[in-house]
């Protein structure tokens, strides 16, 4: 290409791009680029990967804020949460929150999920609603979700790598071990 | 944008090249075009996706995925085989009969021979295909004329196993082969090439498999770059764990190879020897972007509007994926991944006259240092100033303690899960 043609070009492109107008990214266009780990519209097939389908506005914003804030210790998230902007969240928030929950092929233990009933009732149905299929102001959906993801989160709270609410923090101090499992089959069991 | 004249002499050339290939027009139409169709080549990281978004996003366009293999091998975690954590490629290998029957998706198993942007026509071996749009991503190529000495044998000896499939396993069963004591020259060309993490990754797959199995042996690494491409801190802070069995040359590009002697030229002095040796060529855009003449004036890759991934010299062709030039975003499953998504939204936006939408894209790569430990580097990325580049202050690569290296190859082996079934259902 001679360089008179090559100027005119570099000149043409210049101006398409700069008359080019854009609409800002679409809940669709967010969400979407999370779902090559999060799977298809958020339902997950990772077993230690966390489904996002159906879970509770507030709970998605209030985790991706923390992420992003470092106030949630994490791997990669909080890497991957600095790079939106608040109303970023919140679209994608509302694209999570109107789909379909996933559920889950995952076995579970029987017994432990009719534990996990009992201690449901008894110690988290004030905020983990309706066995877990909702969500209560920050409070997480933990219907179907995958028991290896939440066997994790268990014990990054054990550890202390994760802070617990106060208010679930003293529910759990008084809970054994395999009572905390019984608790994470009963979740993954709710459909 | 019409044909300007430096694309019209391309296809020219491209034309005059191509002698032996089925003329344009005389081959049959297969399918005849009813309706708004998009055609979509490749059926890869970046294709599969494509398809899929266009028909979730508009039932009432028609998507045609031509690809050349009934079945696809993935590329990523493909290097597991090299260290034995899994014994076959199968876990890696998926079908696209659910992915056709789940979202319409027509396929036409075939390979593609021809673009003809001018008549907006696809030639396959089979026939011809009319297009209103057409995606291709269709992976990369080699520059093996840059190695001197390299020819259609050469890969049959010295495999690059960058490409998963049949030359993966033979690398492995070089190096089942092999006598302990002996060299196996690990080689990365000069970036950008296709899975920046990747050499490195594979230096310590193939460690592993030298600790356990032929400790008295080493892996050298030949790297033409200046340092480690992806992860430098983090990579040389693994390699620790296989100390003595790995030596790491930088500035280090193989020029030219003699498959008779098992041995490579290094910057046309040294000669290199190795009982086994993975030669891993230099890359570009495949040879059928660049008859279409799509290939950029770099004359290696694909240039792309970067919101939309419209080529900037044919207008209605997107190039997504390896092929493509993506500014900031690596070369990368997950790039394709995330570029098949943005160029979809974008291709339903413009067949219903909506406004394009701008682009937000996401790269998320793990690498293996052991069967149990990863680490991972990942990107938002965004247009500024008419090119793709990071999100200030986000993504980034995992804390140089690895502390998480457990917990992060657990996430790895989900990211494999989740984005095989994105591509598969």
């Amino acid at each position: 290409m001679s360089k008179k043609w090559s100027t005119l070009a570099i000149a043409l492109g210049a101006l398409a791009m700069s008359s080019a107008t854009f609409a800002a990214p679409s809940p669709e266009m967010l969400a979407n680029a999370c779902a090559g780990c999060h799977g298809t519209n958020g339902g997950s097939a990772g077993d230690t990967m966390p489904s996002l389908a159906a879970q509770s506005e507030a709970a998605f914003v209030d985790a991706m804020m923390k992420f992003k804030s470092g106030e949630r210790s994490s791997t990669i998230m909080g890497r991957l949460a600095k790079g939106y902007s608040d109303a970023d969240i919140k679209a994608m928030a509302g694209f999570f929150g109107k789909q379909k929950l996933h559920i889950a092929n995952q076995m579970v233990d029987k017994k432990k999920v009719a534990l996990g009933a009992k201690l449901q009732e008894k110690n988290c149905s004030r905020c983990h609603l309706e066995e877990g299929k909702e969500g209560k102001d920050d409070t997480p959906v933990m219907a179907a979700q995958w028991l290896p993801y939440m066997q994790i989160q268990m014990e990054l709270y054990a550890s202390g790598a994760r802070k617990m609410p106060d208010k679930m923090a003293e529910k759990v101090k008084a809970l054994s071990k395999d009572e905390l499992d019984a608790l994470n089959h009963f979740y993954a069991a709710k459909k | 944008m019409t044909l300007d004249r430096r694309s019209f002499l391309k296809l020219l050339a491209a034309g005059a090249g191509a002698a032996g290939l089925p003329m344009i027009g005389n081959a049959a139409e297969i399918m005849p075009k009813k309706g708004r169709r998009v055609i979509v080549i490749g059926g890869g990281y970046g294709g599969s996706i494509a398809a899929k978004y266009i028909r979730m996003q508009d039932k009432t366009i028609e998507v045609v995925l031509i690809e050349r293999n009934k079945q696809y091998i993935s590329c990523p975690f493909s290097n597991h085989l090299l260290a034995g954590y899994i014994k076959d490629l199968s876990s890696l290998t998926i079908g696209y009969d659910k992915l056709a029957k789940n979202h319409g998706i027509k396929m036409v198993y075939d390979e593609v021979t021809a673009i003809d942007p001018a008549a907006k026509t696809v030639v396959t071996k089979g026939g011809t295909l009319s297009y209103d749009k057409l995606v291709v991503s269709p992976g990369i190529d080699f520059r093996t004329e840059e190695i001197e000495g390299y020819d259609d044998k050469t890969a049959d000896i010295m495999p690059h196993a960058w490409k998963a499939g049949p030359q993966t396993i033979l690398l492995r069963k070089q190096l089942e082969s092999m006598a302990d004591g002996g060299t196996v020259i690990l080689t990365a060309p000069l970036a950008p090439f296709r899975c920046p993490p990747g050499p490195y990754e594979r230096v310590a797959m193939v460690a592993d498999y030298l600790k356990k199995n032929k400790p008295k042996s080493k892996v050298i690494l030949l790297d033409a770059n200046p340092d480690i491409v992806s992860k430098p801190t983090l990579f040389k802070k693994g390699w620790e764990m296989y100390a003595g069995l790995v030596e790491y040359r930088p500035a280090a590009k193989v020029t030219g190879v003699n498959t008779a002697a098992m041995s490579v030229t290094v910057e046309g002095i040294d000669e290199v020897k190795g009982n086994v040796i993975n030669l891993v060529p230099a890359q570009r855009a495949t040879a059928l972007v660049g008859s279409a003449g799509l290939i950029g004036e770099d004359k290696k890759w694909c240039t792309v509007n970067p919101t939309t991934f419209e080529s900037t010299l044919h207008k209605d062709v997107y190039v997504i994926g390896d092929s493509s030039n993506a500014g900031a975003m690596p070369k990368s499953g997950y790039s394709a991944n995330s570029e098949g998504k943005i160029c979809a939204t974008n291709i339903v936006a413009a067949m219903n006259g909506k406004e394009l939408i701008e682009m937000s894209g996401i790269n998320t790569c793990y690498s293996f240092l052991s069967h149990d430990e990863a680490i991972s580097v990942a990107g938002i990325y965004a247009v500024k100033d008419g090119k793709i580049v990071g999100v200030p202050n986000s993504g980034g690569i995992s804390k140089l303690d690895y502390s998480d290296a457990k917990l992060e190859a657990k996430y790895a082996n989900s990211w494999l899960k989740n984005i095989l079934t994105e591509m598969s259902s």
